[in-house]
């Protein structure tokens, strides 16, 4: 069965969950990040708890560096690139995990494409040769080209077709992105996924994939030593294809209307409201302005506390539910959420009004210093948390270094939430709520037509 | 920006979603779990992995119970009182007790299943008293307040409305409905539509008071703490419950209406495909036999079966997996795939004739090695974080498989033969499958 829907994955992502954060500084201090000589970054996270090791290579291209026309295309590649090379041909590399009991796996976002494995200690060296390999190494055929294409709409008409809120996510994307390529879905547009073929993959992995163009992490049972001679043995004898290109995408001009729409569709049993505001993300804001969005989110909407919740859920029950979320690990502006459901017997409408005015209040007032520090508190609780998890912190410092940021900006990250003002968090919120950057969506039930089948 | 997996039956995005926890010791050949037996001064057992490192406090624990409990033609007690245990307790109304949690940092869940109410308590080990103070509440003095019980009920019901036109749902709910009539597992863990707006706050009590009891409950500890501490921390939490729960017993029950096929009319443009048949008990001593051919026909890795027949090989679908569930009344095996419409009929015949090979031929012994090497490995592998290792405790204590199961679970998987697998395929998987369809499948029809 399908679990995760594309509305639980653009939540996620924009839940700030795969945000840049780290724990105690004792934590950032032991972790190394060099080059090789061919252009390839690489991060060691050492974690001594256990004899395993998380790898993963993330390569510094996403569904928005695609060409106009061929949507989809880096993450079908990501699917391509488990069909195996002249050396190790297909499936080799996935049975061998599969017989270690290891995991695997690889996602697509807008920046990145990232691939990874998570093995016994012993076995990392095994890893980097064969993702070394497939690098510059992967061989296409039509053969497997195709089927893949076909397993691809079905990702689509799982995430997307079936489920009413996914498609809603995927207009207000487009809408409010007037001229950058964010307002694509990563899965890609249908009629443009189902031209894609083996010729534009290759293109597209030749153009992108390389070592100059990607960054290892190694979380666990390692030093950066070992990791380091170990990349130079796997990593380091892959040769340079293409020159780096910096990363300029059509930017978005000044917003200057507030635009809306309505998507309806029969299988809508809970009318939704989602509102998106084009706001920076931690590489393209200036500095504090992301940290600042980040606590807005949380105090605005992130959780039973948040202001959207109490006032619109629990004191004048509009809603059954409601909240807000900030994205901040992309390379360029992201979205700021809002959404909510209505409680049976309130418009859309009449939830967007209570939502328009706790925005106004918290805009108008500030916040409080209590609801401020509970916020922080949990915040930079998440940082710690996350030591535990070797995966959690690979993933971090994967995602900020393939959306432009920095070691040192994740390895201060909680210090950075810290110093967030009530004052920073409310002029946040004037400045970037400004409803002129927004598209707000209905998703309502279609009860216009008569069903008809589909040929 | 959204991140899509390549497989969603591994789920990355899963991961993303949640924090993993870290552990001094993993279940490696090499570093064995060291597991304490710690019986309290009340007399209450808890099993608890030290661990050092990371300065966080994990609690996990299950009452026997779960929407097993809810009365014929009122499902979703269990659910709903589940969802309410954080919404007000002791003194605290709604709003203090959430605000007691955030600000101290305090991770709180509580879980509904068939045959449990589950519960995951992490802190920082510097909130660890308040973390326990505050679910000592939750278990022991649960409001139900009016207002938080038409709140959270309002948020049952608008997610029942939901799954309505929800492909994934509706298969799995007619699944269960018709392998289970009349039986508590017929009915839904969430309720109905129907039975949600029927539930009053004495059924939510009374579900509390028959469940949340000391003689069904399993209890595991991670964290920086001795015996001593964790005996107290239990007793702290539990000891003040009834010594015995009330349960209404679970009969035992096969899953009926094998061999039939249900179609349900929705217009998506995929068919979600949900099959099940009868499984084999935990019990049973062809478990482990059945669960390398379970692994090997639709389990996890990207490497089954059917993931090569239906997804690798002809691009049918996005994901299938079967596998097995064990529960304290029955045992199946139950599988899922997505399919485009056109394609489903061949997309079943396809599973069909797959489980028939593997019944009739046994898997191959390359397979069959493969199977038994993966399931050794990933189970180390997957005991990486605390709250894992926490929740494999629990899993361990409901299964009554004993303390040194993890030590002797490699022996149980090798002591497998082949010949062993090829008679546990035979008995798994020769049997009629019931299935059910949800969307416009082309050709697909009902059938009895």
């Amino acid at each position: 069965m399908l679990k995760i829907t594309l509305a639980a994955a653009v939540l996620a992502a924009i839940a700030g969950l795969t945000h840049p954060a780290a724990s105690q500084s004792s934590l950032g201090a032991k972790v190394a990040h060099f080059t090789l000589a061919n252009g390839l970054e690489l991060v060691v996270i050492p974690d001594h708890r256990a004899p395993i090791v998380t790898h993963m290579i993330w390569y510094k291209v996403g569904a928005a560096d695609e060409q106009p026309g061929k949507s989809g295309l880096a993450h079908f590649l990501e699917h391509l690139m488990f069909k195996g090379t002249q050396k190790y041909p297909a499936g080799y590399f996935s049975q061998m995990i599969a017989r270690m009991g290891g995991r695997e796996n690889a996602f697509t976002s807008s920046d990145y494409t990232a691939y990874y494995q998570r093995v016994l200690r012993e076995e990392l060296p095994k890893m980097m040769e064969l993702e070394a390999n497939r690098m510059t190494g992967l061989v296409l055929t039509d053969n497997v080209v195709l089927p893949e294409r076909d397993v691809v709409i079905e990702e689509y008409n799982s995430r997307v077709a079936n489920n009413p809120r996914a498609r809603l996510a995927e207009q207000i994307a487009a809408a409010l992105y007037l001229n950058h390529p964010y307002g694509r879905p990563v899965i890609g547009w249908r009629p443009e996924i189902e031209k894609l073929n083996r010729e534009d993959a290759l293109a597209f992995y030749r153009r992108f994939y390389g070592p100059n163009n990607a960054i290892v992490v190694v979380a666990g049972d390692v030093e950066p030593e070992q990791v380091r001679a170990l990349a130079q043995n796997t990593y380091g004898s892959v040769v340079r294809r293409f020159e780096n290109i910096p990363r300029l995408r059509p930017q978005e001009p000044q917003p200057a209307a507030a635009r809306s729409l309505t998507l309806s569709d029969p299988r809508v049993e809970q009318p939704t409201l989602q509102r998106g505001y084009l706001v920076p993300s931690v590489t393209s804001a200036k500095r504090g302005d992301s940290e600042a969005l980040e606590v807005l989110a949380n105090i605005l909407g992130g959780g039973a506390n948040s202001r959207l919740y109490r006032t619109l859920v629990v004191e004048k029950g509009l809603a059954v539910s409601a909240g807000s979320s900030y994205d901040g690990a992309t390379l360029d502006p992201t979205v700021f959420s809002v959404y909510g459901a209505p409680k049976d017997g309130t418009s859309l409408p009449q939830l967007e009004e209570g939502v328009n005015a706790v925005i106004a209040e918290l805009i108008d007032k500030g916040i409080g210093a209590e609801e401020l520090e509970r916020t922080k508190t949990r915040l930079i609780a998440e940082s710690v948390y996350a030591m535990d998890s070797q995966s959690t912190l690979a993933r971090w410092y994967g995602g900020a270094l393939s959306t432009g940021m920095t070691v040192e900006s994740v390895n201060t990250w909680p210090e950075r939430i810290r110093s967030v003002t009530a004052d920073a968090v409310r002029d946040a919120a004037r400045q970037w709520l400004d409803k002129r950057r927004s598209v707000t969506g209905y998703l309502i039930k279609d009860t216009s037509a008569r069903e008809e089948k589909r040929s | 920006m959204m991140a899509l997996a390549r497989n969603s039956a591994r789920g990355v995005l899963a991961a993303f979603l949640l924090a993993f926890a870290g552990l001094c010791a993993a279940a490696l050949p090499a570093r064995a779990v060291s597991i304490e037996r710690v019986i309290s001064p009340l007399g209450i057992e808890v099993w608890l992995v030290r661990q050092a490192t990371v300065p966080i406090f994990d609690l996990q624990f299950a009452f026997e119970g779960g929407s097993s409990q809810d009365p014929a033609g009122k499902p979703g007690i269990g659910k709903l009182a589940g969802l309410l245990l954080d919404e007000g307790a002791g003194d605290l109304d709604s709003k203090t007790f959430q605000e007691r949690l955030e600000g101290s940092a305090i991770d709180l869940q509580f879980q509904t299943g068939r045959d449990a109410t589950t519960g995951s308590l992490r802190s920082l080990n510097e909130h660890r008293d308040e973390a326990v103070e505050l679910l000592r509440l939750a278990l022991n003095a649960p409001r139900f307040d009016p207002p938080a019980v038409e709140r959270i009920r309002g948020q049952l019901l608008s997610g029942l409305r939901r799954e309505t036109t929800s492909p994934n749902d509706i298969a799995s709910r007619k699944w269960w409905a018709a392998a289970f009539p009349g039986h508590p597992y017929g009915q839904q863990v969430n309720g109905t539509l129907e039975s949600v707006p029927l539930i009053t706050a004495d059924d939510l009590r009374s579900y509390a008071k028959h469940v949340f009891a000391r003689s069904n409950l399993k209890i595991a500890i991670v964290g920086d703490i001795d015996a001593a501490t964790a005996g107290k921390i239990v007793d702290r939490v539990f000891g003040a419950l009834p010594a015995q729960a009330e349960l209404r017993p679970v009969p035992k029950a096969d899953p009926q209406g094998l061999g039939q096929r249900i179609v349900v009319d929705l217009d998506v443009p995929q068919a979600v495909v949900t099959f099940g048949r009868v499984g084999i008990s935990r019990k049973d001593p062809d478990f482990m036999a059945a669960y390398i051919v379970s692994y090997i026909l639709g389990g996890g890795s990207m490497s089954s079966r059917l993931y090569s027949e239906v997804r690798e090989k002809r691009g049918l679908a996005y994901s299938i997996s079967d596998n097995l569930v064990w529960l304290k009344g029955t045992a199946v095996t139950l599988g899922g795939t997505a399919t485009r419409s056109d394609k489903t009929s061949e997309a079943l015949a396809l599973i069909e004739s797959e489980t028939k090979r593997l019944a009739e031929n046994g898997p191959t012994e390359d397979e069959f090695n493969k199977a038994k090497s993966y399931l050794k490995g990933a189970y180390a592998l997957g005991l990486d974080t605390s709250n894992k290792i926490a929740g494999a405790l629990v899993q361990i204590q409901i299964d009554d498989l004993g303390i040194d199961y993890m030590d002797k679970r490699n022996a149980l998987i090798d002591a497998v033969t082949l010949e062993d697998t090829k008679r546990v395929a035979k008995r798994l998987f020769e049997g009629k499958m019931l299935v059910t369809v949800v969307g416009r499948p082309l050709g697909v029809t009902s059938r009895n």
